[in-house]
């Protein structure tokens, strides 16, 4: 994009749901400008795991969205090699599927399984020596297990630098270490966004500044309820590939949904193409308080250790974390403001937003364009109650 | 043992802080991953006849109120309720089921020291390419030489003690290659003539035993490549302009089987990050911890010792120490803290520090000495093609998209060696809190990990 | 005083108070790893602890570093080949 030409969109966060934004928002024929006030995925991105799981959500809008986006990923990848080539749009994209491990009864796995079924995922109920056939590593303890095949993995800051690299091939821009400081109205509507860099005139700007996307919102002047959850992971020392698919206790599925303010921690061990095993991960209500916690990082080495007692022995070099952005009622919020025409918002993924970006984007250009939304956008909508105190109409 | 002063690190600084703070009555901690007490300069032989231990040793090992820890690493800081709780790990370096545990620290003491800095020239991930410091640690402490022919070179006076101690464990030293040049450095330390008077009289004693072994001290000269193919064979030597580009014409092959280098030093400063510190940048370029006039850090409770706060050796180390030390006993009510002439003495030391920096700095010429295939991470063998490539073809700005998407610094050592030559070699800002973010400071075994116990016992 | 350890399954007598790079160096050995990508031999880098570089198997457990482990009677050192799992040799 030259600079004498101002964008029809500006994006506020250079994370992955505003590349993805970006990205479909460019695809569309809009000129677009994405800032950060750090760089691209310097934030929740780059302190994410990657997944991109249909296994961990009960049936209901945010598993429709999910499923409309495990199938967008691989799509809108292949659209990107043959756009950019293939190396840029390597993101280390893995079909490689999840197992759900129960260690006692499985019943209730079972069951939570046959829901998800009846919702239209893949979940397949294996027994013990068919756990133990696709996780040769895995604890004796297992009693049963659900094998997710449509489960994936990518690496984020290589997606979220591959989708920007698209809309910096299609003209638009990426600028960082510029910060969003507020919007400019004309009458009753966005004309520009207001930055630490000067007034970026245009018609449109998008909230997906993640954790931080209330703040954003009060600058404009139309505060939303987006709170930062505390997610910690741990980092082998590179394996040899011994971990082949997502493995979760069956814990998993109750933690993810939950608003209890103390510690929560679910294991899900994978290996990455790099050789580390990943360890995760933890959920903690502590504002954005980032002081090391052992308390955490000994829960998740216990639980992994549970999976996988083969681990024992293996280095762990490092821990990481972030802030994962929820909604009060844990649902993604994409959409227009209803009170400020002109100002989106794309943010509130918790921790599923690597995996929920090809569909937000997809849903956000769709909503700005006008076009039939590929899914039901009502659910995730702006002017909900939990996100803005009450009911406001679009 | 409540209200008790914890010492990270034995080496002149942690060893003089924990004397320090027992001097004053408190009760003291010292923890430390070697095996002895000394750090890397008052090392001792561990193998054979033991090398006669330091006064410093002496006092801290007949100290009553002093227990030593020996052994065993902080893989964890992590403050709570004013005060800091540190995860520790004792026994068989890098064995799973060593021994766990918690101590709380009512005051701590960090004097975490700092390991050499290396430059990247093509090879330098041969065998029989060493740090000088390893070179030093494994001639003092092990009795062995790291080569027959050996070269050291770099920039800094660490190089002259490098040399004799290759030399008294038997190796021929071929030469000191010093990369600046010798009117640079005689200039800096004429404009300070006091502190030129205390440092180049320790210095002398080296000057004899390389004089004695008929070891030349090249100036404006450094190794800017190894050659072998599975290890060493030789260098190429070349004459440096003021930049420290390498003047044509004056490349030179010379066969060796080990190589010493180094270039100034890096802080550990990863505990003092997880304590939350301010760090600055201190004279030579690299991080350092932000302490006032008795040691303290930003953090209440948390003081600074050493080569942590700025490069300027043992002595100034020293007086670091014994001024953290009375200063954390005395936050805990003992003693009367420090005094002005131990305070004169830091004062010294920081001016040495700053010359020390002005006298030898590493100039920018140094990033060409690199080729495409030069490894710029050696742990996840990242070359310099291959990082330039991926920061600009992703437009990655920002230490954490650029390890992400060039895999630099995502290996065991976490940064340690690469992260500051990442920086200067992409020409971007090193943001020290950041490079040196390590909440897991040193590896630890998952299961010890799980089992250690939150609370001190 | 010196005593028996085991250096890729040959015996080989050490003295207390030798490092495993020690033991390894007076070997005559200057590498004792390759490594996991480009399978490059490697041994000492920085001799303190910092660079991860001279890891070593010691008793079936790789990622040893060998400048900081001190050998014991009966130790067992054996190359590292890549990223190999603790107590099975896989790599």
């Amino acid at each position: 994009m030259t600079s004498s030409a101002s964008p029809d969109v500006a994006v506020v966060g250079a994370g992955v749901i505003g590349a993805a934004c970006a990205e479909a928002l460019s695809a569309r024929g809009l000129r677009v400008l994405v800032v950060d006030r750090g760089g691209p995925a310097a934030g929740t991105t780059s302190a994410g795991e990657g997944n991109v799981l249909v296994s961990d959500k009960t049936p209901g809008p945010e598993l429709d969205l999910a499923l409309a986006s495990r199938r967008e990923w691989p799509l809108l990848l292949a659209r990107l090699a043959d756009e950019l080539g293939p190396e840029l749009a390597e993101a280390e994209w893995e079909d490689k599927g999840g197992v759900v491990v129960a260690t006692t009864d499985p019943g209730p796995l079972a069951a939570f399984a046959a829901t998800q079924r009846s919702a239209g995922v893949d979940a397949r109920v294996i027994d013990r020596d068919a756990a133990l056939e696709l996780e040769p590593h895995l604890t004796p303890r297992v009693t049963g297990a659900v094998h997710y095949p449509d489960d994936a993995q990518l690496q984020p800051v290589l997606a979220a630098t591959t989708l920007l690299a698209a809309v910096r091939a299609r003209g638009g821009g990426v600028r960082s270490g510029v910060t969003a400081t507020g919007v400019r109205r004309t009458g009753e509507a966005v004309s520009g966004l207001e930055t630490s860099a000067g007034v970026i005139p245009c018609g449109a700007v998008v909230n997906a500044c993640g954790p931080w996307s209330s703040e954003f919102a009060r600058r404009a002047g139309v505060p939303i309820e987006i709170l930062p959850r505390r997610g910690m992971l741990l980092v082998t020392a590179p394996l040899p590939v011994c971990v082949r698919h997502k493995v979760y206790d069956a814990d998993y599925v109750g933690g993810v949904g939950s608003s209890d303010a103390d510690l929560q921690t679910s294991t899900v061990v994978e290996s990455t193409r790099a050789g580390t095993v990943l360890i995760g991960s933890s959920r903690e209500r502590i504002g954005f308080d980032d002081t090391v916690r052992v308390r955490v990082l000994r829960e998740l080495a216990a639980k992994a250790l549970a999976l996988f007692p083969f681990l024992d022995a293996v280095p762990v070099m490092r821990a990481y974390g972030g802030f994962r952005p929820y909604a009060p009622d844990h649902l993604p919020v994409i959409g227009a403001d209803p009170r400020l025409p002109g100002l989106w918002h794309a943010t509130g993924h918790e921790g599923a937003g690597i995996g929920l970006a090809a569909s937000t984007g997809r849903l956000l250009a769709e909503l700005f364009t006008g076009t039939r939304p590929h899914v039901d956008a009502k659910p995730f909508r702006v002017g909900r109650p939990a996100v803005v105190g009450a009911e406001v109409p679009a | 043992m409540s209200g008790r002063v914890v010492v990270v690190g034995a080496g002149p600084a942690g060893m003089a802080a924990a004397i320090g703070a027992a001097d004053a009555g408190g009760p003291v901690l010292l923890v430390d991953s070697a095996a002895g007490p000394g750090g890397q300069y008052y090392r001792q032989r561990a193998v054979g006849r033991r090398t006669p231990s330091s006064e410093l040793q002496n006092r801290l090992t007949s100290h009553p109120d002093v227990t030593y820890l020996p052994d065993t690493s902080v893989w964890a800081l992590e403050p709570a309720d004013g005060s800091h709780l540190l995860r520790l790990q004792t026994g068989a370096a890098d064995a799973p089921g060593r021994t766990v545990r918690t101590v709380v620290a009512a005051a701590l003491v960090l004097a975490t020291g700092a390991y050499d800095r290396a430059l990247p020239f093509p090879n330098w991930d041969l065998p029989g390419v060493y740090t000088a410091g390893a070179a030093q640690a494994l001639a003092k402490g092990q009795g062995i030489a790291v080569g027959q022919r050996v070269l050291v070179a770099g920039t800094g006076p660490f190089l002259l003690p490098v040399a004799a101690s290759l030399v008294a464990a038997g190796a021929h030293v071929t030469g000191v290659l010093e990369a600046n040049r010798a009117t640079a450095i005689g200039r800096t330390w004429l404009g300070r003539p006091a502190v030129a008077a205390r440092k180049l009289g320790e210095l002398a004693s080296y000057g004899v035993v390389l004089a004695r072994h008929r070891i030349g001290v090249r100036y404006g000269t450094a190794v800017i490549a190894a050659h072998g193919t599975d290890r060493v064979e030789s260098v190429s030597t070349a004459r440096l302009d003021l930049d420290w580009n390498p003047v044509p014409g004056t490349r030179r092959e010379v066969a060796v089987d080990a190589v010493c280098v180094g270039y100034g030093f890096n802080a550990q400063l990863e505990l003092a990050v997880s304590a939350r510190c301010a760090l600055t940048t201190a004279p030579d370029g690299g991080g350092a911890v932000v302490v006032d006039t008795d040691q303290r850090t930003s953090v209440p409770g948390v003081y600074a010792a050493g080569e942590l706060t700025g490069v300027g050796g043992a002595g100034a180390a020293e007086a670091e120490g014994a001024v953290a030390g009375a200063a954390a006993a005395h936050q805990l009510g003992h003693g009367t803290g420090p005094t002005s002439a131990q305070r004169q003495l830091v004062a010294r030391g920081n001016r040495l520090a700053a010359t020390l920096a002005a006298a030898y700095p590493v100039r920018d010429g140094w990033r060409g000495w690199l080729t495409g295939d030069t490894l710029v991470c050696r742990c996840e063998e990242v070359s310099y093609d291959e990082l330039s490539e991926a920061v600009r073809t992703r437009a990655a700005t920002g230490p954490r998209a650029i390890k992400l998407t060039s895999r630099a610094g995502l290996g065991l050592c976490q940064g340690r060696v690469c992260a500051r030559n990442t920086a200067e070699l992409l020409g971007v800002p090193l943001d020290h809190t950041a490079a040196a973010g390590r909440p897991i400071a040193v590896p630890v075994r998952l299961g010890d990990l799980a089992r250690t116990p939150l609370e001190e016992q | 005083m010196s005593f028996e350890i085991r250096v890729d399954g040959a015996p080989v007598a050490a003295e207390p108070g030798r490092t495993v790079a020690g033991v390894l160096l007076a070997l005559g050995k200057d590498s004792w790893r390759d490594t996991r990508r480009n399978a490059r031999p490697r041994g000492v880098f920085c001799g303190i602890g910092v660079c991860f570089d001279c890891l070593v198997v010691v008793n079936g457990v790789p990622d040893v570093r060998a400048c900081q482990r001190t050998v014991v009677p009966g130790d067992d050192i054996r190359t590292q080949h890549g990223a190999e799992l603790p107590g099975t040799g896989e790599s």
